[in-house]
């Protein structure tokens, strides 16, 4: 086969990977930074009967590789199946679709709590004082002056996250699922030509963060109009 | 419990020893990795900041390149790639039949070409925080080029790029997981051989992970102690 027709071939062979790509990292990446942010702000009290727990989490998620959380969580869990039958759980552990997701989740929930963390930390005290000074409650004052500003300062960050995990996404690929490293794999197996596929597979890849990073700049810029320095 | 202490212990059918020979294959893997990714940062980072528009094109290609694919298809890219390339020359030379790589050599090489794309980021960051005046003393005090580098720079230089160098390291680490697509068997590999053949899963998959961890723990310490070696005799804020 032309080196043009193979490409021909291959490229709309990977782009069927690209809904289930985009899906796995969009759904975890939503539902981790929601547990993010509950992680995050659930330390600012510094109870350390919460923040023990949520630091020891962070460290084991970051600290582990990704690949190993996946198969703790597909075949490891697999084995309490009784168990999870009773809780009616094991629905999900059986599917290692959502078994991507929970361990894509828990992964990006760990660092992103971190980024969070930070974040809020950058917010000037001055300005919760101010804020509690015109009489807001603590509520207020984290939805209208905290949460904005912390959130703005995190996108450079978390767009490093995004990145990152829109990247992990490819070892689902390992438990089955044919996403667009999934559907590479084949290919190269099958056909032995394994860098026409590279070229094909990781230019969707970098086109996706490509997007990313130019609609987050895009972002960044209209939510700090005054900024000068880049 | 008995039972789970049986399994990974280092008596009879235990598989204590074996998972901690392949932490110690993770660790080979990873230290070389991460040398050879030392050389290929370097000289990216060189290229990076050198005045000919080539050198520095390509290299920031490689760097978006490796940053931006998914590390599991730049394995698939040397494994595959790789072995199609060593048939073709044991073909030439008569033999018949698929060739596959060293997985180790190829492991190697992958988180080389990974960590290197990103180290090279490191070391420009660290040589562009150096102070332009310290090349203009270097000038004024005669130091040859590599009397200035030896002396002047890289100890500088080293000061800025710790940090970043120890997050590139538990990046390595962590990818060096992946190997264990290719068949080497480090220790994410043992932890599915012996999941396989116990049919204990969550045993050895958490052996594995605290394995990780307790690797990743002491390593990030050895970086601790560095930057505060590379820092000492200064002043801090």
């Amino acid at each position: 086969m032309s080196e043009f027709g193979f490409f021909v071939s291959i490229i709309p062979a990977l782009l069927a990977g690209l809904p289930l790509t985009l899906q796995l990292a969009g759904t975890s990446l939503a539902l981790g930074f929601g547990i993010a942010l509950a992680l995050a702000l659930a330390q600012q009290g510094g109870h350390s009967v919460i923040v023990w727990p949520i630091r020891s989490f962070v460290a084991v998620f970051r600290g582990t590789p990704l690949l190993v959380q996946i198969f703790l969580i597909y075949y490891g869990l697999g084995q309490f199946r009784p168990s999870l039958q009773a809780i009616g759980l094991w629905g999900l552990i059986r599917e290692p679709y959502w078994c991507a997701i929970i361990a894509l989740t828990l992964n990006t929930a760990a660092y992103g709590s971190e980024i969070l963390r930070g974040a809020i930390r950058s917010v000037p005290v001055g300005l919760v004082e101010a804020a509690t000074a015109f009489g807001m409650s603590r509520v207020m004052t984290l939805r209208l002056v905290v949460l904005p500003l912390a959130l703005r300062q995190a996108i450079p960050a978390y767009g490093n996250e995004i990145i990152l995990m829109v990247k992990g996404t490819s070892l689902a690929s390992i438990i089955t699922l044919m996403e667009v490293t999934g559907i590479a794999q084949g290919l190269i197996s099958q056909t032995y030509r394994a860098m026409e596929v590279f070229v094909a597979a990781g230019a969707i890849y970098i086109s996706i963060n490509f997007v990313i990073i130019r609609a987050l700049n895009a972002l960044e810029l209209r939510l700090t109009p005054y900024r000068t320095r880049s | 419990m008995i039972d789970t202490m049986h399994i990974l212990g280092f008596g009879d059918g235990g598989w204590g020893a074996a998972l901690l020979t392949a932490a110690g294959v993770t660790l080979a893997l990873s230290v070389l990795g991460f040398l050879l990714g030392a050389v290929f940062g370097a000289l990216a980072s060189a290229a990076r900041l050198s005045s000919s528009k080539v050198c520095a094109w390509l290299a920031g290609a490689y760097g978006t390149i490796f940053r931006g694919v998914p590390d599991l298809l730049t394995i698939y890219l040397l494994y595959y790639g790789g072995s199609v390339a060593l048939t073709a020359v044991s073909r030439a030379f008569g033999s018949a039949g698929f060739v596959g790589l060293p997985a180790f050599a190829t492991g190697v090489l992958a988180i080389a070409i990974i960590s290197g794309a990103y180290q090279a980021e490191v070391y420009r960051g660290a040589y562009q925080a150096i102070d332009n005046g310290q090349f203009d003393a270097c000038n004024a005090l005669g130091l040859a080029r590599l009397q200035a580098l030896r002396l002047v720079l890289l100890p500088q230089l080293l000061r800025h790029a710790l940090p970043g160098l120890g997050n590139v390291w538990q990046l390595v680490l962590k990818d060096s997981a992946l190997i264990s697509v290719i068949g080497l068997v480090e220790l994410m590999r043992q932890a599915q051989i012996g999941a396989g053949s116990t049919r204990e899963p969550f045993v050895f998959y958490i052996a594995a992970a605290v394995l990780y961890f307790v690797i990743a723990g002491v390593t990030g310490l050895v970086f601790r102690l560095s930057e505060a070696r590379v820092w000492r005799g200064t002043a801090s804020a």
